[in-house]
């Protein structure tokens, strides 16, 4: 038999970070649709921040979370419709709502130490009978230890699935092997493993792999890559990649191209690739979302982006801390100012 | 001067750093600190200091009544809505640390001049502390249509309480934006933050105004700064307010003073302080009133 592998398409959520959540309400239908008809299992639409993340801090959405949620829970049909929820964001008040237009998958995210802030929200996910995966977020930064006691933790309030999330597209390929390794021998027989990718060091596709031979049932993915930083994993491209390898998604293959060339391709705003600022997110290990902040407050305070964002590397700055971009171009701009001032006396 | 006489209920971190700030008010006099855990190091300090103590909780606390006239309660939202039952029935004050909020939010130098005759007040949430005030001062100048505010905390300075009631956090702080500081639509954002060494709390306040003069609002969160470091020393502003269209952002940072707490936990500093402010004001004024019943007299 063949194994058997559920991709989750977060084109409509982690794409909304490239999109600087300005999707309307026609593309994502079409979206969504166009996924559901390629048989996408499940269909991730929300914020990039989550549910409530439409906020001066992160971006605020053109339309409205509800309008969107229910718009694809009108065109999926196969699939299920998922929403994310990072505690101290949105709250189990927009999960609910999420679940009356038709959210069927919660994934609840946190911090990788965090996780005991999502007891509430995944035990109320699970009481009115909603699929949850626990989200491990910014996985990179703790050893595979400490990533079992959290993700045992989210087994615990009721997770069907935990995650390894490298939201920071950070993690070579031996780190994402003894992460899902460990957490696939710790949690029960009935609790799936997922990996969510970034391709910010180019690794998105083989780390998904990776994390597939370790025991990951659950990959992330999303169509042209649309998402933060580099994007993540191509759903496509796993999808090419997979059926090569004998391990069956359930997506037809020219389906799911069609969808990233027709529906998606042409109304990028954004292209995520690898260039010198979603490298040094990978190689810094910072959340992939502050590419497009880091890029705005280079240039209003005159620093390179890649400063400020070693500079949050350095400060062990985690997801959700947006503030912290224009803190730190702040300072590095007074400090460069002073420097510039100190060599003018000099010269003098 | 003559002070009022106060006691303590719960000997954890937050009692015990209360218990320090409570020491140097000349204003207010503890008496009796009270917890429910024997061995606790809370009790023992205050026992060292020459306060009277009990781990009998509320029940011993009050056979004493006449030692205090007001509470400060930094036991738990269950244990408070208890507690408020029985110091109403006793007649005393009541100043809740709780999430619990069964009286009236208050933030010291915006709304507690409406509250001075409650006999219950609540102390909103840290972010709340931190933040109401920058948007009061801005709503002072400016019609405030929005205002958003993220908190960040160490993971270290996050008890049990916040972690477990993370959406109450965000709803209460929300809402003390919009009541108490003035803004038509608020909303809050809570982050927790594990660096080691663990990282000072910050807050970032975003306030959309309409018909603002950018001098007038610098001045205004400047000043409001300023007043707000006269109870919370460590509170202060990390940059100039930025100005973008209708946006204004102000970044703050908060230093505890490292009482009982680690500095680092700016976010319980500015609770158990603001505290001590509120029980302040309470007591003068209830000695105002005495003052001016005795005149009468």
């Amino acid at each position: 038999m063949r194994r058997r592998v559920w991709i989750t398409d977060t084109t409509l959520r982690d794409g909304d970070h490239a999109m600087a959540h300005e999707f309307t309400v026609e593309q994502v239908r079409e979206i969504a649709r166009g996924l559901d008809e390629a048989g996408v299992p499940v269909i991730e639409v929300s914020h990039g921040d989550g549910l409530g993340g439409s906020s001066l801090q992160y971006g605020r959405s053109r339309v409205a979370e509800e309008e969107l949620i229910a718009a694809a829970a009108e065109e999926i049909r196969r699939g299920k419709l998922a929403v994310l929820l990072l505690p101290g964001i949105g709250t189990r008040r927009e999960l609910k709502r999420a679940a009356e237009l038709g959210a069927k998958v919660a994934r609840i995210a946190t911090h990788c130490t965090e996780a005991d802030i999502a007891e509430q929200h995944i035990k109320m996910a699970k009481d009115i009978g909603m699929e949850v995966h626990g989200f491990l977020m910014m996985a990179h930064m703790v050893r595979a230890e400490k990533l079992v006691e959290q993700a045992l933790l989210m087994e615990g309030y009721g997770a069907d699935c935990v995650y390894v999330v490298d939201s920071a597209g950070a993690m070579t390929e031996p780190e994402v092997r003894v992460r899902v390794r460990a957490l696939r021998r710790a949690l029960g027989e009935g609790t799936e493993v997922g990996f969510h990718a970034h391709n910010n060091l180019a690794l998105a596709v083989s780390n998904s792999v990776a994390a597939i031979e370790e025991g990951a049932v659950r990959v992330d993915g999303s169509a042209c890559g649309l998402g933060a930083g580099a994007g993540n994993a191509m759903t496509e491209v796993l999808v090419a990649v997979l059926e090569k390898l004998g391990i069956e998604t359930g997506i037809d293959l020219f389906a799911i191209m069609d969808v990233a060339e027709e529906k998606v391709r042409p109304i990028m705003r954004h292209v995520p690739k690898i260039d010198r600022a979603s490298l040094t997110i990978g190689y810094a290990g910072v959340y992939s979302t502050f590419l497009l902040h880091a890029y705005r407050a280079a240039e209003r305070f005159q620093v390179d982006a890649r400063e400020i964002l070693i500079e949050l590397g350095r400060r062990q700055v985690v997801g959700g801390q947006e503030d912290m971009i224009v803190d730190v171009a702040v300072e590095l701009s007074r400090r460069k100012a002073e420097d510039m001032h100190r060599a003018s006396e000099v010269m003098w | 001067m003559e002070r009022v006489k106060v006691a303590i209920l719960g000997s954890g971190n937050i009692g015990t750093d209360l218990m320090y700030k409570v020491r140097r008010s000349g204003v207010l006099e503890l008496t009796w600190v009270a917890g429910i855990v024997p061995e606790s190091e809370g009790l023992r300090l205050a026992r060292e200091l020459g306060y009277r103590t009990t781990h009998r909780g509320i029940e011993e606390l009050l056979e004493h009544g006449e030692d205090f006239e007001i509470v400060f309660d930094a036991t738990t939202a269950r244990a408070h809505y208890r507690h408020a039952e029985l110091l109403a029935g006793a007649g005393k004050i009541a100043i809740d640390l709780t999430p619990a909020a069964v009286g009236p939010h208050v933030v010291p130098l915006v709304n507690l001049r409406e509250h001075v005759d409650e006999r219950n007040v609540n102390l909103v949430t840290c972010g709340g502390q931190a933040t109401v005030p920058i948007v009061a001062a801005i709503r002072g100048v400016a019609e405030v249509e929005y205002a958003e505010i993220v908190s960040t905390v160490a993971s270290r300075s996050a008890g049990p309480g916040t972690r477990q009631n993370i959406d109450e956090f965000t709803q209460t702080t929300a809402r003390a934006l919009e009541t108490i500081g003035g803004a038509r639509r608020g909303k809050a954002i809570i982050i927790l933050n594990p660096a080691e060494p663990p990282i000072l709390m910050r807050n970032t306040v975003y306030a959309v105004v309409r018909d603002g003069d950018r001098g007038a609002i610098r001045e205004a969160v400047v000043g409001m700064v300023r007043r707000v470091q006269e109870y919370v020393p460590g509170y202060r502003l990390k940059a100039e307010p930025l100005f973008d269209e209708e946006k204004v952002t102000v970044l703050l940072e908060v230093e505890g003073a490292g009482d009982y707490l680690p500095p680092y936990a700016g976010n319980l500093d500015i609770m158990t302080a603001a505290a001590v402010r509120v029980g302040e004001e309470l007591a003068r004024h209830l000695l105002e009133k005495r003052a001016a019943v005795s005149v009468m007299r």
